[in-house]
């Protein structure tokens, strides 16, 4: 309890005044200051729930994943930043929470994820891309039913059906996310809902609308939900409330066994004795709202604002060739 | 307590008079049996005035001119006891069906509805008879005795509660053996074994000089049960009017269907929405009244004979197709089937709308039927400890809302297929499954969240518990294991500093089950490879700018194939390999088709 030392002119002695009794004085002595609160009184925000993100490394550096919050995980193409989802999805299905992971550009891989451990059973996966209208499903299904009749090959019409998906804009498919994304969250129970925007590109990242961000935090606040965005760069700015940043370098494995680090060294002339072994993922806290973890609390406690010393920690996937 | 019976005698002739009404007049037999060997099955009066008799062969009857032979027809029977029953349950709800040709009224407390028990009686065989049926009706205390007396007196009878041996004396011995008629041709063994029971029986009455009912009453009790057994004091029980048993009544299985037929056909679907809304709340309160819910929804929209302009809301008629003058329509059928029993009108409405803003029907709307397939309701509570999940009701709506917005076949559950076939996964409906344990999921949150909204005490507790039974989940990759280098525990119980050592390339701590994932690009890009020695040393793609120039690093190739057994058979060779890019190396999984040639990217290492 905040307290202080204040000269009573009655008494003329020091008496020991608390903070409330300082707030009635200043308001008595300063009428213009009586609807003002002081900070002392403000409340505290409570500490939020963390879940385990998957990542050991990213528990101890960060606390692991926040509840009724948005962490970003941000990354270049080949930076681990899937690989950190389906580690988090893996864990929270396994915690027998259900999970929606909505798929901007249709990239997730249903065999690395049931390699990473993640059970399907409790996973919502929202493919975002096809050109769906009703009028349009009825003319497609008209022109498959009109193709049938006649004898066509069906690979035309599955041509077809691909020439149109890639025509898709991109904005479109981000559109159908976001819309996605909200109703997800409005529907609530969902112990982790995920939006991949991974493979969109960083013009098209930064035009997502801040007010959505916005609503979508809002949406999850004192829920159990974690909001788990993954982009090219940071997009969600202060709506998220962990940022990270991912970036690796891919180790392969040579026929002697020896381990190398690619990029390090000219390819080797021989293909077939190397194997991809996996990633070695660096990750980075670019701001935290909130740090559970020992390491980074000393560095960024409730402040909301890049670290002032950079809070690293690594960890290495495994690819799913090497058994 | 009094009871009511409609006997219909000769209830095969009568179902097939009923059909075809101008053979009241003529003597009319019903034959069973395949052609060459068939029989009289049932004869009417008049049939029977001119000696035909039930058993006789076809060949027999055709010296008797007038004689209408028809099949026995087990439809006409069906829909003739139907609207017997009906007729029936429009006087009592509780009604026993007893036979094809037998049913039993309760007719306690009707005096209020309808008048005297003798009324009643006369009302019904008025209403029978307008239905085409001729039958007998007798009322009496006892249900059998009703029933023995409709069986044995034609027309009404009625008998007054005491006068049951009395009246029911004049009765010949056979009214006890007589049996209903099923709707169809009864071979069982049992049929034949009762059959030959009573014909044993009755061969021995009349042995005795039993004709008549009365007779049979008037013998000793004792010294019956010595000759026939228990079965023989039943039958002079019945002979007495002296049994009692409760009625069986018939429990129709309840429907959960509206049907409104429109004035003027519908063109778009809000209004539509307000007819539902209110055919829904009628079947949903129905469906509570009986304690029941619903899994599945069926909605036929019968459409008028028009089409829509693709373009808008205009209705052409088309009228009169000289093609096909008789084609008829068929009815626009969604069915909505639920994860889960369910009953929110409101639910099934919103859900019903997205469905039909999905797949509109095409025409203008008719007439509207609704069914509902009741079931139980789920009873499922919920534990405190347990993961969060979605509300079915609300999870429904938010999947049919995504669907709207994405497509149907791109939401929900991915599995796998035995196949090494590219893109070897279904999409299934995304129904997740309840929790299994409280404690196992208790014991997560304890041991990977310190701050779990647990009492701080209540945490420690358990913590400790875990601690000294050592019940902590190492083999799952989310807790902790013990050769943590780092020292950090989610318990709180290490105390030691921790040391943030970052893992050695190698070390399986934290890596065991952390998969290097693979972004499918969908389509694969096609792409151009420079060979050299053999591999790829050059990319170039069009339509990805970022994925060309100089190899860096390549592994592989891994070679594949299957299906070759079948028409879409398919080889590959794999390659995975680096690129340098702007923002550092990125990795990709490139494929060459044997069977076609050209090169593919079909994702990439992330």
């Amino acid at each position: 309890m905040f307290s202080s030392w204040v000269c009573d002119p009655a008494l003329g002695r020091p008496v020991d005044w608390r903070c409330e009794d300082i707030a009635g004085f200043v308001s008595t002595a300063f009428p213009k200051l009586a609807g003002v609160v002081p900070a002392s009184r403000l409340e505290v925000r409570p500490a939020p729930e963390m879940a385990p993100s998957g990542v050991p490394e990213l528990d101890a550096l960060a606390g692991g994943l926040l509840r009724g919050h948005l962490t970003e995980v941000c990354g270049a193409a080949s930076s681990g930043r899937t690989s950190m989802l389906l580690a988090a999805l893996a864990a929270a299905t396994q915690r027998q929470e259900a999970c929606a992971l909505v798929d901007v550009s249709d990239a997730f891989d249903p065999a690395s994820a049931a390699a990473a451990g993640v059970d399907f059973g409790r996973l919502l996966w929202v493919r975002c891309g096809k050109t769906f209208s009703p009028q349009r499903h009825r003319d497609t299904e008209k022109n498959k039913k009109s193709e049938m009749r006649e004898g066509h090959d069906f690979s035309r019409a599955e041509k077809r059906a691909k020439f149109q998906r890639a025509l898709a804009p991109e904005g479109a498919k981000t559109e159908q996310a976001l819309r996605a994304v909200d109703l997800l969250l409005q529907s609530g129970g969902f112990g982790l809902v995920a939006m991949d925007l991974g493979d969109v590109s960083v013009k098209l990242a930064r035009r997502v609308p801040l007010t959505s961000w916005f609503r979508f935090q809002r949406a999850v606040e004192n829920t159990p939900t974690i909001l788990f965005a993954v982009t090219p760069v940071p997009c969600a700015q202060n709506c998220a409330a962990l940022l990270l940043r991912v970036q690796s370098s891919v180790v392969s494995r040579q026929s002697s066994g020896k381990l190398s680090a690619i990029g390090s060294h000219l390819s080797e002339k021989l293909a077939h004795t190397q194997i991809l072994e996996g990633f070695r993922v660096e990750g980075e806290i670019l701001r935290s709202r909130f740090s559970g973890g020992r390491i980074a609390r000393s560095f960024t406690s409730r402040v909301e604002r890049k670290p002032v010393q950079s809070v690293t920690a690594a960890f290495t996937t495994k690819a799913v060739r090497t058994g | 307590m009094p009871f009511a019976c409609i006997f219909v005698p000769d209830f095969p002739v009568q179902a097939v008079l009923r059909a075809e009404p101008g053979l009241r007049s003529q003597p009319v037999a019903v034959l069973e049996g395949k052609t060459p060997l068939q029989k009289v099955f049932a004869v009417n009066e008049k049939a029977r005035r001119i000696g035909v008799e039930p058993g006789m062969p076809r060949l027999q009857l055709e010296e008797c001119g007038d004689l209408a032979l028809r099949p026995r027809s087990s439809l006409a029977e069906e829909d003739a006891h139907a609207t017997l029953l009906e007729c029936a349950q429009t006087f009592s709800p509780r009604v026993e069906d007893d036979a094809c040709d037998t049913l039993l009224l309760d007719l306690a407390g009707l005096e209020a509805l309808f008048g005297p028990p003798p009324k009643i009686a006369h009302d019904l065989r008025r209403r029978v008879s307008e239905l085409g049926v001729e039958a007998n009706v007798a009322v009496a205390a006892n249900a059998d005795t009703a029933v023995l007396a409709a069986r044995g007196f034609s027309g009404v009878t009625v008998i007054p509660e005491g006068q049951e041996a009395e009246r029911l004396g004049s009765l010949p011995v056979d009214v006890l053996f007589m049996r209903g008629h099923g709707f169809q041709p009864s071979h069982s063994p049992d049929g034949a074994s009762e059959a030959q029971d009573a014909a044993r029986l009755l061969e021995i009455l009349e042995r005795w000089g039993i004709h008549d009912l009365r007779s049979l009453a008037a013998l000793p009790e004792v010294a019956l049960s010595e000759r026939l057994g228990q079965r023989g004091v039943f039958l002079q029980q019945l002979a007495r009017g002296a049994t009692f048993r409760d009625l069986v009544p018939v429990e129709e299985p309840p429907v959960f269907e509206k049907t409104i037929e429109l004035e003027y056909p519908l063109v778009l679907l809000e209004p539509l929405a307000f007819v539902l809304s209110q055919l829904l709340q009628e079947i949903c309160a129905r469906l509570a009244a009986y304690a029941l819910a619903t899994q599945e929804l069926t909605l036929q929209l019968e459409l008028a004979d028009g089409h829509f302009d693709d373009t808008g809301t205009d209705c052409v008629e088309t009228g009169f197709h000289p093609a096909q003058p008789n084609e008829t329509r068929q009815p626009f059928t969604r069915i909505l089937h639920l994860p889960v029993p369910l009953l929110d009108p409101k639910v099934f409405l919103k859900l019903l709308q997205l469905d039909l803003n999905a797949n509109p029907p095409g025409a203008p709307i008719r007439k509207i039927h609704l069914t509902a397939k009741p079931t139980r309701p789920g009873a499922a509570q919920s534990g405190l400890f347990l993961p969060p999940s979605p509300e079915p009701e609300k999870l429904e709506l938010t999947l049919a809302r995504i669907a709207g917005v994405v497509g149907s076949d791109h939401v929900g559950s991915p599995e796998l297929l035995d196949t090494h076939r590219r893109e070897g996964f279904n999409m299934q409906r995304f129904a997740p499954r309840e929790p299994e344990t409280a404690a196992k999921s208790t014991t997560s949150v304890v041991l990977l969240n310190g701050k779990s909204g647990l009492p701080s005490q209540a945490k420690r507790k358990i913590c400790s518990c875990l601690e000294s039974e050592k019940v902590a989940d190492f083999s799952s990759p989310l807790a902790p294991r013990n050769d943590n280098p780092s020292g950090l525990s989610f318990c709180g119980t290490t105390e030691a500093a921790p040391s943030l050592k970052l893992p050695s390339f190698g070390n399986a701590q934290g890596a065991h089950n952390l998969v290097t994932a693979l972004r499918i690009f969908r389509p694969p890009v096609r792409a151009v490879l420079t060979i050299r020695d053999g591999k790829p040393a050059h990319i170039m793609c069009s339509k990805r700018e970022t994925m060309q120039g100089e190899i860096l690093w390549t592994a592989g190739p891994w070679r594949s194939s299957g299906d070759w057994w079948e028409h879409e058979g398919w080889a590959r060779d794999e390659w995975d390999i680096a690129v340098q890019e702007k923002s550092g190396i990125a990795l990709y999984r490139l494929v060459r088709n044997l069977l076609g040639g050209e090169w593919l990217v079909e994702g990439s290492y992330d």
